[in-house]
């Protein structure tokens, strides 16, 4: 009942952007089936007097279809960038295999006489096509556009993660906070316009004779008019957002930003390992990031001072559980190792190289224990005890991963099993709670701000002193979870709002309040 | 036919599918309102011969004309919405109503809509297809035999000159297919057509045929009139191919007339008042067959039964021609016996 609850409140508080989303959602579908028929149809027609392509051309769109969407959008990004037309371009591709094969089946279901007939009575190539093949392969042909549509509106949500909007938004937001009343939020009305189309294709399908060639001809013109909802002006901006979904969602995110600066950017959704290279590239100007981001100094970016400190500190500790702890009392002494070790610019240049140098979190975390005298060969592992590492999806969770099964390994005889790349913060945290991982990496204000999620007055009494929020939140987690927060690794990875570094000297911005006074 | 050209002509005609010769070096000539049927077994090449007369297929040698024209000059459309065309399987499109089938060609060509409902309810009247009921109706909702009769109107409705018809008996059931070639033959629309149809059917072919062109393995065997092919055939081929149905043929084939020097000249021995305004008389164009045919069991119950069954011939008697003279049964059958042998060892 709770989660009804908070969906119709969420529904409630975010209609008009759930009604923009949808009608992106909408559009994204429809456009890419417009594609979809405009050469689907076509090249399906070509295919039955050339059926001597027609493998070649089949097997291509089988193998589109067979891509994990999210790859397909990954292997389009260096091509086309973000944004809709990659979007676009990749639910055509996925929407091509079912209707071309539709389209074929659908002449070739025309029986040969009828044909026959009909060229013996004098018709023309064009009017067989006209009047006898299509008309007659058009039932066929309808359910692999119904077929498309309808698995173009599921990978549409994806679209959200290339900063093309639609109901993925809310979707991996959701996912990101563990917040299942965002998911649906995005999710059930992604359901409904899967059903939607679903229903008027099969109502489509269902008519016979003359009603069925209107309801062909208006389904021709309605589609590019659907398509077009997806071009609604955008609010006119001067400068463009990219968010990542969990910065969207997350308190000390952007509605914490909105709290203290006022601060409403204009802004579209990223995939969060898409957000830099979008921002390099100049698809969006201000981009949500982790201070210590090796592509910061990569793709020469600037940190927005945070005036107001709407940010709270982020120091990284690894959290583990007590049991772990209590079982294997030598664990804490090789963690500890690494306390105080990495500072800012020590991990911003560890993120770098992994990050932008494209070497490997392990090589790198050898050669920083190696620099720092810490390295020691793996030790035997006698029994069957091993510590589950877990760490969330970006390099510095995986570096932090290899230091830490480095030391393990190296100075005491337990096992180590990675599991690395889980999904969020929540996640993990549910992970550890549940005993699934006993420890990883987590960062004072994220556990503070969702995990321990205190009430506002509790907050301001916390301040933005580091100390005091690391007392907290061990305080709390061995109250709440019995979980051990260890001592500080050194850098503190707060959020930041970035900029190019030459867009902003342009125009004078260089805290979060200069740019809350230049978008007004 | 010196002034006036063929309605339609072959000149070595010659088709390979691949190095398979279909259809080699045939020739034809048909003068106006004329039959022509292609017969031969299966794969003997009629059908690649017959869609070659509307350029479905192209031939890889020889001249199609029609009414003298190379069909190569006109664009193909317009010669085949000149030509009727009838297939087996029928092709009717089966999204349009059987008036909308039948308006087909009538509308390619610009006709206009009163001309074409008009045309279309008179067609399918005459087809026993009453436009009223049939008109609306889609061709899955017809039997075989109404579908091809539709099918017929079709190839009919622009009233071209010549009509080309392929097997379109072929899927029919027995008994549906002998009335519908009854109906076929007594059409007034067919009358004046130049037609080519296909068929492997010996006695379709003889019942519908001016001239018979017979071809095996793509080349003519023969090509003349039924009587031809069967009583002075050209090639072992012919004889064999109508052995099996010989006697039948010739009933078809041989008329009264034919016979009338065979028939004995002895005393007629039933008196011409038996003769009864109620039972028929035929001509003596009609056939052996149709005669036979008149020998309805019905005649020899009318009192005064005469001595032996009998039917009335105009022009039997050569004193009397407009008089209608008795035959009997066996005076038709020695007739007949005594022609066919005269004209097997002529």
């Amino acid at each position: 009942m709770k989660i009804v609850t908070e969906l119709l409140a969420f529904w409630q508080l975010q209609a008009d952007k759930i009604g923009h989303q949808t009608l992106q959602h909408i559009g994204l579908t429809a456009a890419s089936l417009v594609l979809g028929v405009l050469v689907g149809v076509p090249l399906g027609l070509l295919l039955r007097r050339r059926p001597r392509l027609a493998p070649w051309v089949l097997g291509l769109a089988g193998v589109f279809q067979t891509v994990p969407s999210i790859a397909l959008l990954g292997f389009l990004i260096p091509a086309m960038g973000i944004g809709p037309a990659p979007a676009i371009l990749a639910l055509f591709l996925y929407s091509l295999l079912p209707i071309v094969r539709n389209t074929l089946a659908g002449v070739r279901g025309v029986d040969a006489a009828v044909v026959d007939a009909a060229r013996g009575l004098g018709l023309t190539d064009g009017q067989i096509l006209r009047q006898v093949e299509l008309p007659l392969a058009f039932p066929v042909l309808l359910a692999g556009i119904r077929t498309a549509a309808v698995i173009n509106v599921g990978v549409a949500t994806l679209a959200a993660y290339i900063a093309a909007g639609g109901l993925g938004e809310f979707i991996f937001g959701g996912i990101a906070l563990n917040n299942p009343a965002m998911i649906l939020a995005g999710a059930i009305p992604a359901a409904g316009l899967a059903l939607g189309f679903d229903a008027a294709l099969a109502g489509v399908q269902r008519l016979a004779g003359r009603r069925l060639v209107w309801a062909g001809r208006a389904l021709l013109l309605a589609l590019p008019v659907l398509a077009g909802l997806y071009l609604l002006p955008r609010a006119a901006t001067k400068l463009l957002a990219g968010f990542s979904p969990e910065f969207v969602g997350r308190a000390d995110g952007l509605p914490g930003l909105q709290h203290r600066y006022g601060l409403r950017p204009a802004s579209v959704v990223l995939a969060p390992a898409l957000v830099y290279e979008a921002a390099r590239h100049g698809n969006v100007d201000i981009i949500d990031g982790y201070s210590t981001d090796g592509r910061i100094r990569a793709y020469d970016l600037l940190t927005l001072r945070d005036d107001r400190h709407a940010f709270p500190p982020y120091q990284a500790v690894p959290v583990v559980r007590h049991q772990t702890l209590a079982q294997h009392p030598e664990l804490a002494a090789a963690l500890n190792r690494l306390t105080g070790q990495l500072t800012d610019s020590a991990m911003t240049e560890l993120n770098y190289r992994v990050d932008y140098l494209h070497e490997s979190p392990r090589a790198v975390a050898r050669r920083f224990l190696r620099e720092r005298g810490l390295w020691r060969a793996p030790r035997p592992v006698p029994g069957p005890a091993t510590i589950r590492l877990g760490s969330k999806i970006f390099a510095e969770q995986y570096i932090l991963t290899e230091l830490y099964t480095a030391l393990i390994r190296g100075y005491t005889n337990l096992g180590v099993e990675a599991k690395t790349g889980l999904g969020g913060t929540t996640i993990c945290a549910e992970a550890l709670r549940t005993g699934a991982i006993d420890m990883y990496p987590e960062y004072t204000g994220t556990g503070l701000l969702v995990v321990l999620q205190p009430s506002a007055a509790t907050l301001d009494s916390l301040g933005s002193d580091p100390a005091t929020v690391l007392r907290y939140v061990r305080q709390q987690y061995r109250r709440r979870y019995q979980l051990e927060w260890l001592a500080p690794l050194g850098f503190n990875n707060t959020y930041a709002l970035l900029m190019r570094r030459r867009q902003a000297q342009q125009l004078g911005i260089g805290s979060i309040s200069e740019l809350s006074r230049f978008l007004r | 036919m010196a002034q006036n050209p063929p309605a339609l002509e072959a000149r070595h005609l010659t088709r390979r599918y691949g190095t398979q010769p279909a259809v080699q070096d045939v020739s034809f000539a048909l003068a106006p309102g004329e039959t022509l049927v292609l017969l031969g077994p299966s794969g003997c090449g009629k059908t690649t011969l017959l869609r070659m007369l509307n350029r479905l297929v192209e031939p890889d040698a020889g001249t199609v004309l029609v009414h003298g024209q190379d069909v190569r000059q006109v664009p193909v459309e317009r010669l085949r919405r000149g030509i009727g065309y009838v297939i087996q399987q029928v092709g009717l499109l089966p999204h349009y109503t059987v008036a909308e089938n039948v308006a087909i060609v009538p509308r390619l060509l610009g006709q206009t809509d009163a001309w074409i409902a008009r045309r279309t309810d008179e067609l399918l009247t005459r087809l026993h297809l009453p436009p009223a009921r049939f008109g609306g109706q889609y061709p899955h909702q017809l039997s075989g035999g109404q579908q091809q009769r539709v099918g017929l109107a079709r190839a009919l409705a622009a009233d071209p000159p010549i009509v080309l018809l392929d097997e379109p008996f072929g899927a029919l059931d027995p008994l549906t297919r002998t009335s519908i070639r009854r109906e076929f033959r007594e059409l007034p629309e067919l009358r004046q057509k130049t037609m080519v149809l296909v068929t492997h059917d010996v006695q379709e072919a003889f019942e519908l045929a001016d001239r018979i062109l017979l071809l095996d393995h793509g080349r003519v065997q023969q090509l003349g009139t039924p009587a031809e092919l069967l009583f002075r055939p050209a090639t072992a081929f012919v004889r064999e191919f109508f052995a099996a149905d010989f006697l039948s043929l010739q009933l078809r084939v041989l008329r009264l007339q034919d016979i009338l020097s065979y028939l004995p000249l002895e005393e007629n021995e039933t008196p011409v008042n038996a003769y009864n305004s109620e039972s028929t008389t035929i001509s003596p164009t009609a056939t052996i067959q149709d005669a036979l045919q008149q020998f309805n069991p019905s005649f020899t119950a009318t009192p005064p039964a005469p001595p032996q069954p009998v039917v009335w011939v105009r022009g039997l008697n050569p004193a009397h021609p407009d008089e209608p003279a008795p035959l009997t049964y066996p005076a038709l059958m020695g007739a007949f016996a005594r022609a066919a042998q005269q004209l097997q060892t002529a």
